[in-house]
């Protein structure tokens, strides 16, 4: 999902050769997108901010029922100088509701531990089949300029 | 127009007729009825079916196809669900795979719910949605020879994605239950496919 704090991942995305990306409309397709993929063998990384979690919450249980490897990068909004007052909801809500419906989640505050927990997530999600969202603290990517 | 209620193509037929001499089809299946056609059409590993995830049978079908893109991957879904996916339409239109087909069961009714009318029902026409956002090629089959064109389409080389809408008359057959366990329905997929079961 197109996002300011995953600009510059998308644009190397898009432009790797050896990567499939997909643009959405809602986030909640990339949880199927991306369990169709692994039926078919390859793996996927599933980028949104805060506010898309939400979209996402039924979907779920396809990953979760399945056992399917999940990994989503999530950039956090309403937590830090948000100056956005809709933002905060969803931003408050998104840990807990990702584990209300049985999705890990590991925060990332730091760049430094931004490389090792998105590491630790992927070998979670795809060697130990399990669902996880690494959120990316809004305090890491900056706060929105206007 | 014609209205739901004047088709008379029975849905178990009609897939029935669209998965013969299906060969080494892929096919993911949405929750409700399309589950139930495709495992009375015959269940095999390479069937996928949903219980649940209302959406997002399309879009398992475009991950897979774009994981597989030798093998031709069917996603048969309802008018319910499509609807609820109309975006998904919009992300495979983008997604170009050539090797995909959304075939959508059409009753015009929300069948498993106590059979409301849905909006194909009340003049929503998926195939010109699908058309309207580039899909390669988009049809509709109201009888069984319909059907049969459909099939020998569904096997023939396509420039892009393809979505195919069955019209069919709006009964709830009998129950057909695929397995529950889509741990179980994953791990029989993939090792058909010949790829590691975790």
């Amino acid at each position: 999902m197109p996002d300011a704090g995953h600009a510059r991942l998308i644009q190397l995305l898009h432009a790797d050769s050896a990567v499939t990306t997909n643009v959405l409309t809602t986030e909640e397709e990339g949880i199927a997108v991306a369990a169709g993929a692994w039926l078919g063998g390859q793996r996927s990384v599933l980028l949104m901010q805060s506010s898309g979690v939400g979209n996402c919450i039924n979907m779920l249980s396809l990953a979760t029922v399945g056992r399917f490897p999940l990994l989503m990068l999530v950039t956090m909004r309403g937590e830090w100088a948000e100056f956005n007052p809709w933002q905060v909801p969803m931003g408050t809500g998104t840990a807990a509701a990702l584990a209300a419906v049985g999705v890990r989640t590991m925060r990332a505050e730091t760049a430094e531990d931004l490389v090792e927990i998105v590491g630790s997530a992927a070998t979670l999600a795809y060697e130990a089949d399990q669902q996880v969202a690494v959120l990316i603290a809004q305090r890491l990517i900056g706060a929105k300029k206007w | 127009m014609v209205s739901a209620m004047d088709n008379t193509l029975e849905r178990r037929a009609a897939v029935a007729a669209l998965l013969k001499e299906r060969g080494d089809l892929l096919v993911v299946a949405g929750l409700g009825s399309p589950a139930y056609d495709l495992n009375a059409a015959g269940d095999t590993d390479a069937n996928f079916y949903l219980w649940g995830a209302m959406g997002s049978a399309a879009l398992i079908g475009l991950g897979l196809a774009q994981a597989q893109p030798q093998r031709t991957v069917l996603a048969l879904t309802g008018d319910g669900e499509q609807l609820m996916g109309l975006g998904g339409l919009a992300t495979i239109a983008i997604a170009k795979p050539r090797n995909l087909v959304v075939a959508v069961i059409d009753n015009g009714h929300f069948g498993e719910t106590g059979m409301q009318a849905s909006h194909t029902g009340r003049g929503i026409d998926l195939a010109a949605v699908a058309a309207s956002m580039g899909f390669a090629e988009t049809r509709t089959a109201s009888d069984l020879a319909g059907v049969e064109a459909l099939r020998r389409a569904l096997h023939a080389p396509a420039s892009g994605p393809r979505l195919f809408v069955i019209k069919v008359s709006a009964q709830n057959p009998p129950r057909s239950l695929p397995a529950r366990d889509a741990v179980y329905l994953k791990n029989r997929f993939r090792a058909r496919l010949g790829l590691p079961v975790s």
